[in-house]
């Protein structure tokens, strides 16, 4: 294990994993909020661009996507994401891409989550705001939201969890985060495949049952009683 | 429609308001539509040299027929061994051993919480270096073991929910006429859950078409990696992966459609006592809610599962 740890740069790569993550997660997060907005908004054609966007995105792989991201748009368009005489200039370009790439796959995800949160609001609950005279924005914010949000942890704890693993991709094009430590590692020292293969299976386990129990749990408890 | 809860129908200020914000949003989308179609005309992209290609015979024959081949190849074995191996494991977590249920408990979420690439980066170096398989075949059957592995667990929890999701009456009468628990659950209630998950299994399928796009890293010639090839042979990377992209999107979409249509005639026909599964919980180590799926009549649980989506996995 020692040998592992001397040989290869476990810890930036399990690093360069969470950094994917985090700010994928948060990129996800706001420009699927967004697309909820507009699928659920009184706008026709704001529902359809909606539904168009996750229609696509969500049919089409994720290794193409991020893939697209950096062969199409960066070298063939040339939009640098990063300063071009930087001189770390092609890894910040990479992982920049791939954070792109995650954020446009799963905010589709993200999206139809929030969706299926507000689906599970029964139209009864706005009309009895409404009849006891609270306005729309008062219905929104004292009935309609918080159920909603609580019926959206479950679809949105197991979004979360996909992007983790998802971040693995990003090695289709050269991030060297865990998928990239773990190829390296089995060509350079394929006598201890499996320990490697137990190093990286466990980093993902610990990372993401811990947070599936514990987001399975938050959703049972803050579930609304029907 | 969703839009009916949070909206009441607009008046005639509200509608007037509503046709303005349409016309804003139009002329926004239309200008990005623009944008985005300027600077791929700037890069020379809608050269006939660049999409001439496509319309002869030999892209499709060596580049991306080929590609769609390997893909479904890939795909259809996977399918194939992930239901053997996801009958095996789910009806192994509803065995009256605890033994065996703990087991096939362990197995299943250790494959749920790998990441799928890891997997195939795994097995590809495994193949390549005990030389178990020729190495021409070892792209291939990464791939398909990978894809085996995630997708069978994802099965087996399919089959247990669809279990778990059948009248308790079901396994009752089943006892009752003196069948022994595992002939109860293989005449009374398997038949049953498969059914219902039917659908389930079908937009799986997205699920797994997707993922062999994964191949490409491992050097496995699937589409992804042909429309590469095909991209750098005749220098059009953009045209190549675009239209790579729409044959994905295709023949994801008429999956979804046979999904729908599945959905709809199970619940039509309603021989089934269980409703269409709408999805298996994909976290890794959440339960499943039993105590809710048990409280439901067959209809509640079949507009639940409506309302679920049968495809939100990613």
């Amino acid at each position: 294990m020692g040998e592992l740890f001397a040989q290869f740069d476990v810890w930036s790569a399990f690093g360069q994993t969470l950094y994917l993550a985090f700010f994928s997660a948060i990129g996800a997060l706001i420009i699927g909020t967004i697309l909820a907005i507009m699928r659920v908004g009184p706008v026709g054609i704001f529902n359809k661009a909606g539904a168009a966007y996750v229609n696509l995105v969500r049919n089409t792989p994720l290794t193409l996507i991020i893939t697209f991201c950096l062969i199409a748009l960066h070298y063939q368009l040339k939009i640098y994401l990063a300063p071009e005489d930087s001189p770390t200039s092609i890894v910040d370009n990479g992982v920049r891409w791939a954070i792109v790439g995650l954020t446009v796959y799963h905010a589709a995800f993200v999206c139809e989550a929030l969706r299926s949160g507000i689906n599970t609001v029964p139209t009864g609950q706005a009309e009895a705001a409404r009849s006891i005279g609270l306005t729309f924005t008062q219905s929104l914010r004292e009935v309609v939201l918080p159920q909603a949000f609580r019926g959206a942890i479950a679809p949105m704890a197991s979004v979360l969890i996909a992007l983790i693993k998802n971040t693995t991709v990003a090695y289709a094009i050269g991030v060297a985060e865990t998928a990239a430590f773990m190829r390296d590692g089995l060509e350079f020292r394929p006598d201890l495949s499996f320990l490697i293969f137990v190093l990286v299976a466990g980093f993902f386990v610990l990372l993401t049952m811990p947070l599936g129990i514990a987001l399975t749990h938050l959703s049972q408890r803050l579930a609304v009683k029907r | 429609m969703s839009s009916s809860v949070l909206f009441d129908a607009p008046g005639p200020r509200g509608q007037r308001r509503n046709q303005i914000i349409a016309v804003i949003g139009g002329v926004l989308l239309l200008a990005l539509a623009v944008l985005v179609i300027r600077a791929l005309y700037n890069n020379g992209e809608f050269t006939s040299a660049k999409w001439s290609p496509f319309g002869q015979w030999s892209t499709w024959r060596f580049y991306l027929l080929l590609g769609i081949w390997n893909t479904i190849k890939a795909a259809v074995a996977a399918v194939a061994l992930a239901m053997a191996f996801g009958f095996v494991f789910g009806v192994g977590r509803l065995s009256q051993n605890r033994a065996i249920r703990w087991i096939s408990g362990a197995i299943v979420e250790f494959c749920r919480a790998v990441p799928v690439l890891i997997m195939m980066i795994f097995f590809f170096g495994i193949y390549a270096y005990n030389g178990v398989f020729p190495a021409a075949w070892n792209p291939f059957a990464a791939v398909v073991t990978a894809l085996t592995l995630y997708n069978g667990a994802v099965i087996a929890e399919l089959v247990r929910s669809g279990v778990f999701g059948l009248p308790k009456g079901q396994a009752e009468a089943g006892l009752s006429i003196g069948l022994t628990p595992s002939q109860t659950l293989v005449q009374i209630q398997l038949p049953q859950a498969i059914t219902a998950m039917l659908p389930a299994l079908v937009s799986q399928l997205v699920v797994i078409l997707k993922d062999t796009a994964l191949g490409t890293i491992i050097t496995y010639p699937e589409l992804l990696q042909q429309a590469q090839n095909l991209a750098s042979a005749r220098s059009n990377v953009i045209p190549a992966l675009l239209v790579a992209a729409a044959l994905f999107i295709g023949i994801n979409y008429l999956l979804t459609l046979l999904a729908g249509r599945l959905e709809a005639r199970i619940n039509r026909r309603g021989h089934t006592a269980g409703a269409a599964i709408g999805r298996a919980p994909t976290v890794p180590g959440a339960p499943i809610d039993q105590g809710a799926a048990a409280a439901m009549t067959p209809h509640e649980a079949r507009d639940a599962a409506a309302k679920a989506g049968p495809q939100d996995r990613v």
